[in-house]
């Protein structure tokens, strides 16, 4: 008996020291509340960042959606008691909950994308924004005949205004005198699930003369893309590549690669170079880029698509500089 | 000429945005008329949404959708007529587990069925309704004033558009011309009276939620099959209370409704037009305030400083048989 217990203790400990590695790498991730397939935010984390980690590395990571404000907290709290690091948490909405759960568990590691928490346990990844949108906005001004482009937002908060400053940048950095009209959907939350508003507020854009229109606006955005189509206009999407959900109207997507973040925060936790602090992406980092595929080929000459590239090298090298909204509040171009 | 233009934007605007107010305002008048207070339009809107995106999604047609809508919507009134009239319980309560229901319900039914975190597939061509096109509007643009009415404010719309409009007089005839109409009004009036006679209250309230449900149904297809393409969470953003506003402040009268929904609607077509003008130098136009307005109206009309809106007399009360 006592030999049975001892060799069970033996293949236990062995098991355990053969796979610790493994065992001891538990990576998960909390989506937001628009899901994992929300064609967007999310979905770039799941399809970019989850899956090809999961597939290169055969480790699985944990998933959590959460239906409701209240299950983001219990969400993050039981997969740190389970063990689970690094937790990825998507979006702005989760701050005031991993904040609070970091204090809980001073000893997991936490990732907010979007927005800064500061705690010594959690890494904050957040994007220039106004780069990317820099870019958009130069080729929006490059396609447009009136030199008129429009801005569609989602709530009126500073993170949105940020895209909007930096689209003007981008725009009247092409042409100087190109006029760009900027409209928030609202001032609440539903103002990112609008789409019949986005739908009004590009019509409305449309016929002051814009004939590109950049949504910034979640749910409102796909309204926004709708009515372009409707009027054979051009829209821009934004986080995802959108190109495909109205091919042949959508000029080109701000891409944000929250998903590539995801990747790297799990690789980088695996190897020990995981480190708390804030992290900006932009140009540089590949954080923003502009997309062209198969959906918008036929948009984009080969020429845009050297001048753009070029003005992106500029604002890599610093030759241009563009103005970050969140820096000073206030957006003077 | 440049202002006109303006203004006849605005105006489109404004009969593209006051539709589905339209719509959800007269469900409104008939189901409060016959004395059943409903707080369920927005629910109701945002069921016929869902479904009238997700069956002509499924389905390539677009009035496959919009049957599924009004299906999906009577299905809802006739629970809230269940709850209300039959076992006599709290209208009010009622209409409110309604739309938390419907809230949850479409979310997560849209997870389930299409894996889009609870939104539709964006619908094509086909399975939208599109615009219709008067006879010779190209030809009549370019004539001053007239040929502008004509092509741009009043051709160019989708079929729910003016079926909302012609709505209007159907039911002010329904209202106030027939048999039904007489019965509908007295027994949100005085159902006792109503009974006296020899009529059925219950199957009256009970016409009265069913129409109410229909008119729902066509205003949430309006939404996600018309207006937008596809159905995506919480769509409704709050034009189901919207139109409940215009009902009080139209004081419950299918005219003086669509003059309400036309004023409301126009506020939100001023709102998104000025958006971001200044006024003055570095002054902007509190757009949060014409926002803000069709409730501010609503609150003063039931204050008594515009007129007076009475409410027919039995709403909100279940009615119960002297024993």
């Amino acid at each position: 008996m006592k030999k049975l217990i001892a060799s069970v203790v033996t293949a236990g400990v062995a098991m355990s020291v053969s796979s610790t590695y493994a065992a001891d790498f538990k990576p998960a991730v909390v989506y937001d509340q628009a899901g994992k397939f929300d064609k967007s935010f999310n979905e770039a984390v799941y399809r970019n960042g989850v899956t090809p980690f999961k597939a290169d590395k055969g480790i699985k990571v944990r998933e959590f959606e959460p239906k409701n404000d209240a299950q983001i907290e219990q969400g993050l709290r039981k997969l740190a008691k389970r063990g689970f690091q690094p937790i990825v948490a998507v979006g702005f909405t989760m701050a005031s909950s991993v904040e609070k759960i970091a204090k809980e568990f001073p000893n997991v590691k936490f990732t907010i994308i979007d927005e800064k928490v500061d705690q010594p346990n959690v890494q904050s990844i957040v994007f220039k924004e106004h780069e990317g949108a820099f870019l958009i906005g130069a080729l929006a001004a490059m396609k447009s005949q009136t030199s008129k482009v429009g801005f569609i937002g989602g709530m009126d908060i500073p993170l949105i205004r940020r895209f909007a400053c930096g689209y003007s940048q981008g725009a009247k950095y092409v042409q100087k005198k190109a006029e760009v009209f900027v409209n928030m959907a609202g001032s609440t939350p539903t103002a990112f699930n609008d789409p019949a508003k986005g739908a009004e507020l590009a019509k409305s854009q449309f016929s002051k003369g814009a004939d590109v229109v950049f949504a910034a606006a979640g749910g409102t955005g796909l309204g926004v893309y709708q009515a372009a189509k409707d009027e054979g206009k051009l829209a821009i999407g934004v986080d995802s590549n959108q190109n495909h959900v109205q091919p042949g109207t959508m000029l080109t997507s701000m891409v944000k690669s929250v998903g590539v973040a995801t990747y790297k925060t799990y690789e980088d936790a695996q190897t020990g170079a995981w480190r708390a602090g804030v992290q900006q992406l932009g140009l540089k980092e590949g954080g923003v880029d502009w997309a062209l595929d198969e959906h918008n080929r036929k948009l984009v000459t080969v020429e845009d698509e050297k001048k753009v590239n070029e003005i992106k090298a500029k604002i890599i090298s610093g030759e241009i500089k563009v103005h970050d909204f969140m820096s000073t509040g206030a957006c003077n171009v | 000429m440049e202002w006109f233009n303006t203004i006849i934007i605005m105006l489109d605007a404004t009969l593209r945005v006051a539709t589905p107010l339209l719509f959800a305002a007269l469900a409104g008048m008939f189901s409060e008329r016959a004395g059943v207070v409903d707080i369920s339009l927005e629910g109701k809107m945002l069921a016929s949404a869902f479904a009238a995106a997700a069956a002509s999604s499924v389905t390539g047609s677009v009035w496959c959708g919009l049957l599924a809508g009004i299906a999906t919507s009577v299905f809802f009134a006739l629970i809230h007529g269940f709850a209300c009239i039959t076992h006599r319980g709290d209208q009010v309560v009622s209409g409110v587990a309604i739309n938390i229901l419907v809230a949850g319900l479409t979310v997560t039914l849209g997870r389930y069925w299409f894996q889009q975190g609870g939104q539709t597939p964006q619908l094509k061509d086909a399975e939208r309704f599109k615009p219709i096109e008067f006879p010779f509007a190209q030809e009549l643009a370019d004539v001053p004033v007239i040929g502008h009415v004509y092509s741009e404010l009043l051709s160019g719309h989708n079929i729910l558009v003016y079926l909302a409009f012609a709505l209007v007089p159907l039911s002010a005839w329904v209202l106030y011309r027939t048999r039904f109409g007489l019965r509908l009004r007295a027994v949100g009036e005085n159902p006792s009276a109503v009974d006296t006679a020899g009529i059925s209250v219950t199957w009256l309230r009970y016409r009265g939620v069913l129409i109410c449900g229909v008119l729902c149904g066509f205003a949430g297809a309006y939404l996600s099959t018309a207006l937008t393409g596809g159905f995506i969470a919480n769509m409704t953003a709050g034009k189901g209370f919207m139109a409940l506003a215009a009902l009080i402040f139209g004081k419950w009268r299918p005219v003086p409704v669509m003059l309400a929904c036309l004023l409301f609607g126009f506020l939100d077509a001023a709102a998104v037009r000025l958006q971001g003008v200044e006024i003055a130098d570095g002054v902007a136009i509190p757009v949060e305030l014409i926002n803000a307005a069709p409730y501010i109206l609503t609150v003063f009309l039931l204050a008594g400083f515009i007129g007076k809106a009475i409410a027919p007399k039995a709403v909100g009360t279940p009615y119960v048989k002297e024993r």
